[in-house]
């Protein structure tokens, strides 16, 4: 029996015309350290990452209807772990750092969710806020383990046993690196997409249309959502992983709140209605930042304006409004 | 002995500026039920203004002679006058628009608008602190025993006090305060009375900020103020809103106090922990009584 599905928001295209898109943007991704140079490379990176840390936040948000604010905690639980595997157990191999990340991911976001998801709405964003904060505070304390607000360094890690970055570690993170970040990229987006796909997917979605029903048709609706949390947080958790080593160093900053707002931002920049938008806001956001810093010394501002403007009239975000615009193209 | 009564009221001095931030957001959320982030920037705002005001008339005093403390003392809720004009102009402007819509949009856009007024700030009055410490030391200190106490912490205290007297008064004794909490058990209700709802919407909003103003104001003195107060000052606050309950003002004044007396303490015995326990008590209430002590569930 195939189910039917009235939402129009999330609706899954067939796989034929899925991939007419996904292999050519795979190909570019593939290809793009052989045009650009590496400072470019390295900045792709970085959006690769926040498009695995988006893309598990909007299991939560687009899925699931609930809205974090405290998805920084994850993602600094992936980077702090991966430092003070450095630090205290002297691992150099990005493997067990991923697993160690996993695992540590697993462990929080299992204790903080079965406190946060018996709520729903405004306290769910305010309990996931609060917890994220005790971890940032207990980083920017504890300084003999953290480093406090100097933070962790974090050296070039072992990919695969093979390759380390002994030398140019620029060359490193712009090639090496960047396929590493690229493969576990495509995989996270894979996993993802079983998951939303599956029938645990749709009864997220389900639950978020509406919970009573939900609950009717006999989904457990707070087993689901602890699921949904521990999968969110494990994605977000290991973007931090994978941030770490590309950034060189760890500091309490990627635990505030505030960081949490940006994760935030890039998914609705890119349109939380959509499987691919989180992606797409993520890369977008992260040139976005790094060229209103390299711009203005205002560029808080100058993102303040773009989220209000973005609020306010494109609330679908990139995806959607391109895929809007597009079906009116169609239409004529 | 000496040291308890000083802790205590330190304790007290968190409390008030707290209760008046805190107390603003609560008012704010319990009438329009809107969560606003960009409150916290609201009272760096007021903090801003006054020690820019001050700063001023220290500037035009000749040489050597500092401008009367009863003119600065007039002077100082500028800040709080400010942050409620601002707060008048944004009401209507960017968050009308959103009361329709679903909370993460009101989240996203009082987000942007924090990240907004935190510039705007820094590109006025520049990244250096303000200082407004002529006001604080013309009142000069007390001696509390063996230790001496600074006077103008007592007035910051008594501002809270009768702050929180005049917000019961107004809440529960005028026909205004009526017409308020009428809106705010039931807006479409009392729409149907014949309530202007969008001008409640306004007067509240401004009653909110012309708070967070007045916390800014009185704190700046002894204080200066500083870039990332307001982002520090929510966060606080947040924890106030949550141990006593969103949109109750006793509970803001009682979550104001816990939260005064668990900092001092904290600062004083468990200085590593100490933002930690905040954050955990938060989270705690939330998990036990998720309204908060005096919330209406």
């Amino acid at each position: 029996m195939s189910t039917v599905t009235t939402t129009v928001a999330l609706e899954h295209r067939s796989p034929v015309r899925t991939l007419g898109w996904a292999v050519p943007a795979l190909v570019i991704l593939l290809a793009l350290p052989f045009v650009v140079d590496q400072y470019q490379t390295i900045l792709l990176a970085y959006g690769l990452v926040m498009g695995i840390a988006a893309l598990g936040f909007n299991l939560l948000l687009g899925y699931t209807g609930l809205l974090s604010f405290g998805h920084s905690a994850y993602f600094g639980v992936g980077a702090y772990t991966v430092a003070l595997m450095v630090k205290y157990l002297g691992v150099t191999s990005m493997e067990l750092f991923l697993v160690g990340a996993i695992v540590a991911c697993v462990l929080v976001t299992a204790v903080f969710g079965i406190a946060c998801v018996r709520y729903t709405r405004i306290f769910f964003g305010i309990l996931t806020m609060a917890l994220s904060q005790v971890l940032w505070s207990l980083a920017f304390k504890f300084f003999w383990v953290t480093g406090g607000t100097d933070g962790l360094r974090v050296p070039t890690p072992t990919l695969l046993g093979l390759v380390t970055g002994k030398g140019d570690k620029i060359a490193f993170l712009a090639t090496a690196y960047y396929y590493y970040v690229l493969g576990v990229f495509v995989i996270c987006t894979l996993v993802m997409w079983v998951i939303v796909s599956s029938p645990f997917g749709r009864a997220l979605q389900a639950i978020r249309d509406n919970e009573v029903r939900a609950e009717f048709v006999g989904i457990q609706i707070r087993q689901y959502r602890w699921v949904a949390f521990l999968v969110s947080g494990v994605f977000t958790g290991l973007a931090g992983a994978l941030w770490v080593p590309l950034n060189g160093l760890t500091t309490p900053d990627i635990m505030h709140w505030t960081f949490s707002g940006e994760i935030v931002f890039m998914t609705v920049l890119g349109g939380f209605r959509s499987f691919t938008g989180p992606i797409i806001g993520a890369i977008v956001f992260n040139y976005l930042k790094t060229y209103a810093v390299g711009y203005t010394v205002y560029w808080q501002l100058l993102l303040g304006v773009v989220l209000v403007v973005l609020v306010l009239s494109l609330p679908t975000g990139i995806v959607g409004t391109a895929e809007r615009l597009w079906a009116r193209w169609r239409a004529r | 002995m000496d040291i308890v009564v000083i802790h205590a009221l330190n304790a007290l001095l968190y409390a008030s500026v707290l209760f008046l931030i805190a107390g603003g957001l609560s008012l704010i959320y319990g009438v329009m039920r809107i969560v606003n982030l960009a409150h916290g920037n609201l009272y760096a705002f007021g903090a801003y203004v006054s020690a820019w005001v001050v700063g001023l008339l220290v500037a035009r005093a000749p040489e050597g002679a500092s401008p009367s403390t009863v003119l600065l003392l007039l002077l100082l809720p500028a800040g709080a006058v400010a942050a409620a004009a601002f707060g008048a102009l944004l009401e209507p402007t960017l968050l009308r628009p959103f009361y329709k819509r679903a909370e993460e949009y009101q989240l996203l856009v009082t987000f942007g608008l924090l990240m907004i007024i935190d510039d705007v700030i820094r590109w006025l009055w520049g990244p250096y602190p303000l200082s407004a410490s002529v006001l604080f030391e013309n009142f000069g200190s007390l001696g509390i025993g063996d230790a001496i106490y600074p006077t103008y912490n007592f007035l910051v205290i008594a501002v809270g006090a009768l702050a929180a007297v005049f917000l019961w008064a107004f809440i529960y004794k005028t026909r205004f305060g009526v017409v308020l909490r009428a809106t705010s058990q039931n807006m479409r209700m009392s729409s149907a009375l014949g309530v202007n709802v969008n001008r409640v919407y306004v007067q509240a909003f401004t009653l909110g900020c012309l708070m967070a103003g007045l916390g800014g104001a009185i704190i700046v003195p002894s204080q200066s103020a500083v870039l990332g107060m307001g982002v520090d000052a929510l966060i606080l606050s947040f924890i106030v809103v949550v141990v006593g309950g969103l949109g109750s003002l006793e509970g803001a004044l009682l979550g104001a106090l816990i939260v005064g007396v668990v900092r001092e303490a904290g600062i004083a015995w468990f200085p590593e922990i100490e933002l930690a326990v905040l954050y955990l008590i938060a989270a705690a209430v939330l998990l036990i009584r998720p309204a908060g002590l005096f919330g209406r569930a």
